[in-house]
């Protein structure tokens, strides 16, 4: 991380003050000051992380660890202070919960729908954004755009596209001769059309994180490429994709981090129908479950057992990402 | 670095990109212009219609889109300045300074920068419900000041932009810790301020899921808690949804259009450092 030699510590620092003037009230004076001065450097490295870590500690850690004592108590929502001990059985009740693991598939196929086309799209993006172009700087914050839209107005807006009688999507499929699709009902179709708009909002700013590390490749590389006679497209393959192998697998944990907590744009796409993720439950995904066990159906402590079942998912993708990295590495 | 020149097919596919990434944008504003009729007969509208100001004005009124707003406006507000300046000053710390525990601080930064929010959302719900914090602003403006990235993109950008020596030389003239950090790590620290603020800003504004638990659609919402309603059948008017959609978007659109330059610089350079 840093070299240490570059960081200030007290001892190191410690002002050479001119010798005393003389007089003992210069000299008291000037030992407070020192004092004031010591005491200064010592401690206000921790007055400046305080504010954070005071934060930190009341609303990031106190939560995260308390989740797992929630987990074992019956909680209601109504009464959030009468906590009743069950010890796992908010647990074992999950394994048993048929919607439970429906909402694990669901978030595994809607995380790899938009994660994967997502991740492809921007590195082809990124690809073409690399180019000598005309223009660069609009088209960088124009497929930015879709980033400052917020979840809420893009899903409202994609639901009306993706509506079953009227909308633009079908109308279009129509157009061309294939049949209407019902986005909302249909499983595949609800999960695809889900992932569009996951899709829709994040493939720029991924196109742009992927720029920015192709604009680090070193020139040369291409050079000697070009010179082994290899074709545009294997320069793309051999020098472009292993260079950027550290961003892709950085894009990869945070894409799949948000694909699990993916939220509310199912909750969205179900129109005025609440917190189900479709009729049949068909695109409910486990932050919606989560969501739903919680604040429609009031348990917390059930709540509580999801979210810990998702940070073990985490866990186990960190791992696996470790995993690949390591691999990697030793290559 | 290289940069060859690009040809037709690099600008058509690149204008197809872009057209899809503005397309549902645009295509807000058409349906918020056009009547709840309209929208259901096809083919859908291509174009603008004159609907737009009675449905604005519907969105503004019945669906608390004016509170709404301002309501986001002080929470974004709030967040980004604490954020930055909370950031700032542990960057500033973890950087440069040398204290006990300082990697152990850092190594817990750093540990707890991927963990999704969603995973401590009941006992924060617990906690602000014991604090009858339930629909008041600051529930949702006091957690979000917990930016553990905030911290990690201030620190490496000051790594590299701050000499030390510019702090030694300070504390050698026998400046204050306050006095070195605004006079020295502020001005130092001012560009990436700037993007951490922006970044800040448009994640403020648009979260989404601790909003939706800790506020109310009828008592205090921000913005995305109002559209929720909308989207809900709060007003089956379907224009009026795009208009609250559509007002709920314009500001942080007004933003990307005076800073977008910047915005973009500062997501490709926290990925080079990140």
């Amino acid at each position: 991380m840093t070299d240490e030699t570059a960081l200030l510590s007290p001892s190191a620092a410690a002002p050479e003050r001119p010798a005393a003037e003389g007089g003992g009230r210069g000299r008291r004076g000037q030992v407070w000051r020192s004092r004031r001065y010591r005491w200064d450097l010592r401690w206000s490295p921790y007055a400046f992380v305080a504010p954070f870590f005071l934060f930190f500690a009341a609303f990031g850690l106190f939560p995260l660890l308390y989740t797992g004592w929630a987990a074992l108590h019956q909680v209601e929502l109504t009464d959030p202070d009468s906590m009743t001990w069950v010890g796992l059985r908010n647990f074992t009740r999950l394994w048993d919960d048929e919607f439970f693991w429906n909402a694990l598939r669901n978030t595994v196929t809607i995380g790899l729908l938009s994660t994967v086309p997502q991740l492809a799209i921007a590195l082809g993006v990124a690809h073409l954004l690399n180019y000598r172009l005309r223009g660069s700087a609009f088209f960088r914050v124009a497929v930015l755009t879709p980033y400052a839209t917020s979840v809420a107005a893009a899903t409202l807006v994609f639901v009306l596209l993706f509506g079953r009688d009227y909308g633009m999507i079908n109308w279009a499929l129509s157009a061309v001769g294939l049949g209407a699709v019902d986005w909302q009902n249909g499983t595949f179709a609800s999960q695809f059309a889900v992932s569009t708009i996951v899709i829709w909002r994040w493939t720029g700013y991924n196109a742009l994180i992927y720029l920015a590390a192709m604009q680090a490749i070193p020139g040369e590389l291409y050079e000697s490429a070009a010179l082994d006679g290899a074709s545009r497209w294997q320069q793309f393959l051999h020098v472009t994709v292993p260079s950027l192998r550290p961003t892709i697998l950085f894009t990869c944990v945070v894409s799949t981090i948000g694909a699990t907590q993916l939220f509310g744009e199912p909750l969205l796409f179900n129109g005025g129908a609440g917190a189900t993720g479709g009729s049949d439950h068909q695109f409910q995904t486990l932050g919606l479950y989560l969501y739903e066990q919680g604040w429609v159906n009031l348990h917390l402590g059930r709540a509580s057992a999801i979210a810990w079942a998702m940070f073990l998912i985490l866990l186990l993708i960190a791992g696996a990402a470790r995993l690949l990295r390591g691999r990697g590495n030793a290559r | 670095m290289r940069s060859l020149r690009a040809g037709r097919l690099t600008y058509l596919a690149l204008g197809l990109f872009t057209a899809g990434s503005l397309f549902p944008l645009v295509w807000t504003a058409i349906a918020a212009s056009r009547t709840n009729t309209r929208l259901a007969q096809t083919p859908p509208p291509f174009w603008f219609g004159g609907n737009l100001g009675r449905n604005l004005q519907i969105a503004w009124t019945d669906a608390n889109m004016g509170t709404a707003l301002l309501n986001t406006v002080i929470v974004a507000g709030t967040v980004t300045v604490g954020t930055v300046l909370f950031s700032t000053l542990a960057g500033f710390a973890f950087a440069k300074l040398r204290f006990r525990g300082r990697r152990m601080l850092m190594a817990l930064v750093v540990g707890t920068m991927l963990i999704p929010p969603q995973l401590s959302v009941v006992p924060l719900y617990m906690l602000i419900a014991k604090l009858s914090w339930t629909d008041r602003l600051q529930a949702v403006v006091l957690p979000s000041l917990v930016c553990a990235f905030g911290v990690f993109f201030m620190r490496q950008y000051l790594v590299h932009a701050l000499p030390t020596e510019l702090v030694e030389a300070a504390r050698t003239d026998g400046a204050s810790s306050l006095r070195v950090m605004w006079h020295v790590v502020f001005p130092a620290a001012r560009p990436a301020m700037a993007v951490l603020g922006m970044l800040t800003f448009v994640m403020s504004w648009n979260d989404f899921f601790w909003p939706i638990v800790a506020l109310t659609q009828n008592g205090s919402p921000t913005v995305q808690v109002a559209l929720t309603g909308l989207g809900r059948g709060y007003i089956p008017d379907q224009s009026v949804i795009m208009a609250g959609a559509l007002l709920g978007t314009l500001p942080l659109l007004l933003v990307f259009l005076v800073f977008g330059r910047q915005i973009v610089g500062g997501i490709m350079q926290g990925a080079v450092k990140g």
